[in-house]
C-alpha cells in the first residue's frame, strides 16, 4: 500500500506545490489567477473523459465542479485539506452525464468545500471573472460558470447550498439552476449541508440548463432523498407536471398571458441601484410578453440568512469530522513537514485527538475553519436551543411563507444578488459582509425550493431582444456590469420556472 | 463556553473571549494559531450577534411529508478494501493506520 500512496504523491506533486504557492497568492487577495490551466483560474484539473458514442448530451464538453467524485480523476474541494484525493467512484450525476453521451472537460475551481460566494477561499486562488476582468466570478462554484462564460465548456454543474450556483451564474452573466432537493442525486457529492444542498447545471442559455437537467434528474437508489417527480404532479390549474422533458419548457416561446410573477419586495429592497434598475427592466419585459405581476411580501424572510448560516455550519461542523488524516487527509507527514508541533521528529507522542487537530490546522483554509467552529459553538450544550433549534422555527416558517405566496404566483422573482460582483480582494477580509451577500439566495435552500438565475435584460449574457440596439455580449469594457434574475418555482416544478426565465435567456 | 458560561443562558455573544474560541476550538480538532484566536474572538461577536436576530422567530410548527425509503438488506458490491483504502496517507497491512498513542 505505501508504494500505490507514493505513486499518487508522485503524480501530484507538482499540483501540490502550485497549491501551495496559489494559496499564499490568493491570501494576498491582489493575484487575478493563480493557476496556469486557463487565463481565469477556472480549472483545477483539465482532463478529458469521454462518455458513451451517442446519446442526448453526444458532443456536449462539460465542466464539473471540483467537490463531484469522478473515478480516477482528482477531487479537491478546493482544499489543501484534498490536494491528492482520488475518488473510487463516480457520483451519480457523472455516470449519467456519461451515459448521456456527455465528455467531461475538467474539474473547476471552487470555494473551500462550497464555503464562499467568490471562490476567494479557495485553496488554490480565486477565479476571476470572464465578463468583468478584476472582479469575483462568484461562488462557491465560481470556476463552472467561469467555465461556461468563457466558452471554455459548453455546461457544467455545480452545486448549491445556499446560491452556490446562482450566485456565479448571475457573476458571470450565465444561467444557473438550483433545482428542487431531492430532484437530483447527490450521491458523489462531498457533503457540506446536506438538507440544504443539490447538483445542478450551468450553461449560456436556459436551454442549455434544461438538456442538462434532463440527463442528471430522476431518484437513484443510492441517495435516499430523490423523489419521483411524478408522484409531486401538480393538479392545480397553474401548475404543470413532468410531461415532456425540461428542454421543451426552455425552448423560449413561451406564452405568459396565463403566468403570474410574484415580485420579492423584501428581496429588491436594499439592493445596488444597478441591479434593481436591471431587475426592474427585465420585469417589464415579462410583463410586455404578457404575464401579470404582483408585489409579495414575505415576512420571515429576513430571517432567512442567519437560519441559514447556524444550520450550514451545525451540518458542516458534523460533515467535516471526516477529514482526519487517517482515512482521508494531509498525512501526518505532510503537516510535520509544514509545522513545528510539540511532538518529537517521530510524531509519536500525545494522542489522536491532538493528532486530529493538527492535520485539521494545516488541511483547512480560515474560512473552513471559522465556519466548523461555529458549528460546533451553535451545536454545543446550552447553546442549541438558542441558535439551531431556533433556526429550525425559522426554517419551517420561511417553508410556510412561501407556500402561501405561491397561492397567488406562479414564481417568485427577485435579484439573483443584491449588489455587482466585487472586485478580487475587496470584502475577503469581513466574512459577516461576505454572508450577507446571500441573502436572496438562502431562502429557496431552505424552502428546498428551485430557483434558476438569468441574465438581466441589458446585461452580458442576456438573450432577450429588448428591441432597441443594446448589444447583450458587452461587459469587457464600459458596459453593464452582469446582473442576474431569479426565478423560484413550487417544488418540483421546474418546468414553469425554465418557461418563464426562457423567455429571457 | 466552559461549563459556568453554558448554563447562563443571558451569556451574550459580546462576550466570546479568546479562551472560548479555544474551547470550541478543542471541541472541533482544529489547532489555531494565536492570530486566528484573535480574529475569531471579534468576528465570533459580530456574527453571533446577527444570530440572536432569531430571537424573533416564532415558534414554527413543521411537518414534513415522511416517505419510507428502507430498502431489503441484500448484500451488494461495494468498494474493494484496496479501493476503501487508496486515500489514506498510511495503511498497513490492509489498516487504516493511525497515530501512535503514547
Amino acid at each position: 500500500m505505501a508504494s500505490e500512496r507514493a505513486e499518487i504523491e508522485n503524480a501530484d506533486e507538482a499540483d501540490a506545490d502550485g497549491a501551495e504557492t496559489d494559496k499564499a497568492n490568493g491570501a494576498s487577495g491582489t493575484g487575478g489567477t493563480g493557476g496556469d490551466l486557463d487565463d481565469y483560474n477556472a480549472f483545477l484539473t483539465r482532463e478529458r473523459i469521454d462518455g458513451a458514442a451517442d446519446g442526448p448530451l453526444a458532443g456536449l464538453d462539460v465542466a464539473i465542479k471540483d467537490n463531484i467524485s469522478t473515478a480516477g480523476v482528482r477531487t479537491t474541494c478546493g482544499s489543501a485539506m484534498l490536494v491528492n484525493y482520488v475518488p473510487p467512484y463516480d457520483a451519480t450525476v457523472i455516470t449519467r452525464l456519461k451515459k448521456a453521451g456527455a465528455a467531461i472537460v475538467g474539474k473547476t475551481n471552487m470555494d473551500e468545500f462550497g464555503m464562499g460566494g467568490t471562490t476567494e477561499t479557495s485553496a488554490f486562488g480565486p477565479t476571476e471573472n470572464p465578463r468583468a476582468p478584476g472582479r469575483v466570478a462568484g461562488g462557491s462554484s465560481g470556476g463552472s460558470a467561469a467555465a461556461v462564460a468563457a466558452g471554455l465548456a459548453d455546461a457544467a454543474l455545480g452545486s448549491d447550498t445556499g446560491g452556490s450556483i446562482r450566485n456565479p451564474a448571475a457573476f458571470c452573466g450565465v444561467v444557473g439552476l438550483k433545482p428542487t432537493y431531492g430532484l437530483v442525486s447527490r450521491h458523489g457529492l462531498v457533503a457540506y449541508g446536506n438538507s440544504l444542498e443539490g447538483v445542478g447545471p450551468i450553461a449560456p442559455t436556459v436551454e442549455g440548463v434544461a438538456e442538462v437537467l434532463d440527463a442528471v434528474a430522476g431518484p437513484d437508489e443510492r441517495d435516499a432523498t430523490t423523489r419521483d417527480p411524478s408522484d409531486h404532479g401538480r393538479e392545480h390549474e397553474h401548475g404543470h407536471g413532468h410531461e415532456g422533458s425540461y428542454a421543451d419548457s426552455a425552448a423560449g416561446d413561451a406564452d405568459l398571458e396565463e403566468t403570474t410573477i410574484g415580485v420579492l419586495s423584501d428581496l429588491v429592497e436594499g439592493t445596488d441601484d444597478r441591479v434593481r434598475e436591471a431587475f426592474e427592466g427585465s420585469i417589464d419585459a415579462l410583463r410586455a410578453e404578457g404575464a401579470a405581476v404582483e408585489v409579495v411580501s414575505l415576512e420571515s424572510v429576513e430571517h432567512s440568512l442567519a437560519a441559514y448560516y447556524v444550520i450550514a455550519m451545525g451540518e458542516a461542523s458534523s460533515n467535516l469530522a471526516r477529514f482526519d488524516g487517517v482515512r482521508y487527509g494531509l498525512g501526518r507527514d505532510d503537516v510535520d513537514a509544514e509545522n513545528e508541533t510539540e511532538t518529537g521528529p517521530d510524531g509519536d507522542d500525545g494522542d489522536w485527538n491532538e493528532a486530529y487537530a493538527r492535520v485539521r490546522e494545516a488541511g483547512f483554509g480560515e474560512e473552513v475553519k471559522r465556519r466548523i467552529l461555529l458549528g460546533t459553538y451553535a451545536l454545543s450544550a446550552g447553546y442549541h436551543d438558542k441558535y439551531y433549534a431556533k433556526a429550525q422555527d425559522a426554517r419551517a416558517w420561511v417553508k410556510r411563507d412561501f407556500d402561501a405566496a405561491f397561492e397567488h404566483a406562479d414564481v417568485l422573482a427577485s435579484p439573483t444578488m443584491p449588489v455587482v460582483p466585487p472586485e478580487i480582494g475587496e470584502r475577503i477580509d469581513d466574512p459577516l459582509q461576505l454572508y450577507l451577500m446571500d441573502a436572496n439566495t438562502v431562502p429557496v435552500n431552505l424552502a428546498n425550493l428551485p430557483a434558476i438565475s438569468v441574465p438581466a435584460v441589458g446585461t452580458p449574457g442576456s438573450g432577450y431582444d429588448a428591441g432597441d440596439d443594446e448589444s447583450t455580449d458587452v461587459g469587457r469594457g464600459n458596459g453593464p456590469l452582469p446582473v442576474g434574475v431569479q426565478f423560484t418555482g413550487r417544488a418540483f416544478d421546474e418546468e414553469t420556472i425554465l418557461r418563464v426565465s426562457s423567455v429571457l435567456a | 463556553m466552559n461549563d459556568e458560561q453554558v448554563n447562563d443562558e443571558d451569556a451574550a455573544a459580546e462576550d466570546v473571549t479568546p479562551a472560548d474560541v479555544r474551547h470550541v476550538a478543542g471541541l472541533a480538532r482544529v489547532d489555531l494559531t494565536e492570530e486566528e484566536v484573535d480574529r475569531f474572538t471579534e468576528q465570533f461577536a459580530d456574527i453571533l450577534e446577527y444570530f440572536e436576530t432569531l430571537d424573533a422567530v416564532p415558534e414554527t410548527d413543521d411537518d414534513p411529508e415522511l416517505v419510507n425509503v428502507l430498502r431489503a438488506d441484500e448484500v451488494r458490491e461495494g468498494l474493494s478494501q484496496a479501493e476503501a483504502l487508496r486515500n489514506a496517507p498510511e495503511t498497513e497491512d490492509g489498516y487504516f493506520k493511525g497515530p501512535k498513542v503514547s
